[in-house]
């Protein structure tokens, strides 16, 4: 396998990792502008509660990504940067108001106005966030970086929608008792939602888009797609039958099918039409050297990973609040 | 760019600095039992949570700018330098993950293990911000690749992050944030003391800012000395820039203070001390000192701001040193209170402290110009092509001012608080 290769598996692993955990992250902030009803205040709760320990290194899925896209394939990121300059710029927006707001809503809960403002601020960013985060994606995949076109939003509210899924999904295994049903029916309404979106996406692909839509039916592609459709069904009825845990599972695998389908449908483009893998591949002394710190930087994650989910993702809160 | 650096810098040295403070203060709090210790601990916890959450937002913003604002740069240079930011990356995820465990797990883990997990945090940041420093010093004295006609080959990214600037500018950094981290924390609490005398926790919280302040800048100012001399072989028209050395000479004379005139080619109002200069780089009185005009016009940088930059750290430097020899003897190396006037200069010391670690930034990224990889690339060509840019310059640095004030407004509401529970076989003691 060329390096290049093996770096791309790398990145993949990098950017499943970060659609699962960060994308938890937002659809966390997602259902904290979305609380609602008898127990608003304790949804509130036990989001911060589940997001708390665990979010800062979520978002480092996200560095090590965009280090590793200028680490080894240094062109595309300079293009990519060039092309996708403004919804980048609103992606960084979003993160750095969504950073600053949870960090500062939780040291301002004396003052309930602050720490309401601070709050809208924490939720609104997180839709930022992925929504543009989504339309890079679909702009990429239209080509000519068209962020703007009909597809591209789709994909961006797609990616909103997921986010929430992901999140409403991990919250049900936070927490016991009222307030996991309500994650629960919400789970189950947004898998509904993100499947019609995913429809629309796939409709606008086919009107507007067609090369994409062909490239979405190749049989390399299909498979991933098919899967993360099945899926769907699986976690509305895991959340039906009330395993959680399968639930979990599934949404999961889920994210990563939808991934999958998409790279495949790309490969071997990293920039449809311009840049292959291959092409914009820093030169193999540089691939190897992130590979060998690769190697060497995941054996001391992995257990610090593990230590830290092993400390705050044991078991589900009994009484929130 | 720019502004989002000098805002990253800053939190990023207390990311790197204050960790130690904890690692120190939980340490006394085990082993004395005296609540002052854990109480301080658990509120420097919340100062670390809303920093660290600023620091990281800034930092992914930086890996983002590197793109949106220096592509050309990433594009020739990505494959050279990306090494060492990867393992910035890691060092990074296993600091934000023992952050996160250290800040949410007072009650889930036992009292050692929790304080075990302060020392990761230390560590790990101390090494990110080594591998950072490594890209900056590779900027000064770029290796580990063959320029052929402005594009990067036959890379070599291990020569890349040992190369010859690293180990005093790596070193001389990781120090600056320890030195900031100290004195900046060492400050607030003996303005404490001045406004209340009697608060229980500010003598405590002072001594273990002290400890870590005053043990860092003496080295600071040793490895500084090195620095200089490095500069004086490896980067000799940045030490001209710096001592406004415009002429070539021998017998140098150290240009102290002045100010350099760039139209006239001579430095202003200065204090010269004679060969000081010579001995302090070539440790030869009488050694030649390559002066501005020794170089290519169009490779020079301005010396009037590397000038001045320069001899404001080395001032606010000496000043902290200063003070650090006060502190220490007047109080018994923290075991007595200190008097109002030495408080006074703590607190003046916290600013100094922050004056310096800009300004010696200043010098080695202004030092540079017009380069942003010496002898490689050029600053000009390396920026974007992309358009409005100045929009997002002044919405960027509007978004940083604001995201300051607030962090300013809330870490000086944080309070050492008598409701913080204190665990069983704690000991009260007096100030």
């Amino acid at each position: 396998m060329p390096a290049e290769a093996l770096v791309a598996c790398v990145a993949v692993v990098a950017i499943a990792l970060y659609a699962i955990f960060g994308g938890a992250d937002f659809g966390g902030g997602v259902w904290d502008v979305l609380a609602s009803g008898p127990r608003r205040s304790q949804q509130q709760e036990i989001i911060g509660h589940a997001i708390g320990p665990v979010w800062e290194t979520n978002h480092v899925w996200l560095i090590f990504m965009i280090v590793l896209l200028f680490t080894c394939f240094p062109p595309a990121f300079a293009a990519l940067s060039i092309g996708l300059y403004t919804p980048l710029t609103f992606v960084l927006v979003g993160i750095i108001l969504r950073g600053a707001a949870y960090a500062f809503r939780s040291q301002a809960y004396r003052e309930a106005r602050l720490s309401q403002f601070w709050g809208h601020v924490f939720g609104i960013a997180s839709v930022v966030s992925p929504f543009f985060f989504g339309t890079c994606v679909g702009g990429l995949t239209v080509g000519n970086f068209a962020w703007t076109s009909p597809f591209a939003i789709c994909v961006g509210l797609l990616a909103v929608a997921l986010c929430a899924q992901i999140a409403a999904v991990f919250l049900t295994c936070e927490v016991r008792g009222p307030v996991r049903q309500d994650f629960r029916t919400r789970g189950m309404i947004v898998t509904v939602v993100l499947a019609a979106l995913g429809a629309i996406a796939l409709g606008s692909a086919a009107l507007t888009a067609p090369h994409v839509f062909a490239a979405l039916r190749q049989p390399q592609s299909l498979p991933g797609i098919l899967t993360a459709m099945t899926l769907g069904f699986v976690v509305v009825a895991c959340l039906w039958f009330r395993r959680y845990n399968f639930a979990r599972i599934a949404v999961c695998i889920e994210a990563v099918a939808i991934l999958l389908g998409w790279y495949a449908s790309q490969a071997p483009y990293l920039i449809p039409g311009e840049l292959t893998y291959a092409q914009a591949a820093a030169p193999p002394e540089t691939l190897r050297a992130f590979l060998v710190l690769s190697m060497c930087g995941g054996a001391l994650l992995i257990p610090s990973l593990w230590l830290l989910f092993r400390v705050f993702k044991n078991a589900p809160l009994e009484h929130p609040g | 760019m720019g502004t989002s650096l000098a805002f990253h810098y800053i939190f990023a040295a207390i990311g790197v600095g204050f960790p130690m403070l904890l690692v120190i203060v939980e340490g006394l709090w085990l082993r004395t039992k005296d609540e002052r210790y854990y109480r301080l601990a658990r509120t420097w916890s919340r100062v670390l949570l809303l920093l660290f959450a600023i620091g990281a937002v800034s930092g992914t913003t930086l890996s983002f700018e590197l793109g949106l604002l220096w592509p050309e740069f990433m594009r020739h240079a990505g494959a050279v330098i990306g090494v060492p930011f990867s393992a910035e990356g890691f060092a990074f995820f296993i600091e934000a993950i023992f952050v996160g465990i250290y800040l949410y797990g007072w009650d889930r883990l036992s009292p050692l293990a929790h304080w075990l997990c302060s020392f990761p945090i230390a560590i790990s940041g101390a090494l990110s911000a080594a591998f950072v420093t490594a890209v900056n010093a590779w900027m000064n004295t770029p290796a580990g690749f063959r320029n052929d006609h402005g594009r990067a080959v036959d890379i070599d990214p291990v020569a890349a992050v040992f190369n010859p600037a690293m180990p005093t500018e790596v070193i001389h950094t990781t120090l600056a944030a320890y030195v900031f981290a100290g004195f900046a924390t060492a400050a607030v609490y003996a303005f404490t003391l001045l406004r209340e005398p009697a608060n229980r926790y500010a003598g405590a919280g002072l001594r273990v800012a002290m400890l870590v302040g005053a043990t860092a800048i003496p080295l600071q100012l040793v490895v500084g000395d090195v620095s200089a001399r490095f500069d004086a072989h490896y980067e000799p028209i940045k030490l001209a820039a710096m001592e406004a050395q415009f002429h070539t000479e021998k017998d140098a004379a150290l240009t102290v203070g002045g100010f350099p005139d760039d139209a006239t080619r001579e430095t202003h109002w200065a204090l010269r001390v004679p060969y000081l200069l010579s001995i302090l780089a070539f440790e030869n009185p009488h050694a030649t000192v390559r002066g501005l005009d020794a170089f290519a016009e169009r490779d020079e940088p301005n010396p009037v701001p590397v000038h001045l930059c320069f001899d404001t750290m080395v001032g606010t430097g000496s000043l902290l040193l200063l003070i650090a020899g006060w502190w220490a003897i007047s109080t018994r190396v923290g075991t007595k209170r200190p008097g109002t006037w030495l408080a006074r200069a703590l607190v003046a010391s916290g600013g100094l402290a922050f004056v310096a670690m800009e300004a010696g930034w200043m010098v080695t990224e202004l030092g540079r110009q017009p380069w942003i990889a010496h002898g490689f690339l050029r600053t000009k060509d390396a920026v974007t092509t992309a358009p409005s840019l100045d929009v997002a310059f002044y919405g960027f640095t509007l978004l940083y001012l604001f995201l300051a004030t607030t962090l300013a407004w809330l870490l000086l509401r944080i309070r050492t608080d008598e409701d913080i529970q204190v665990p069983a076989g704690a000991i009260a003691k007096a100030n």
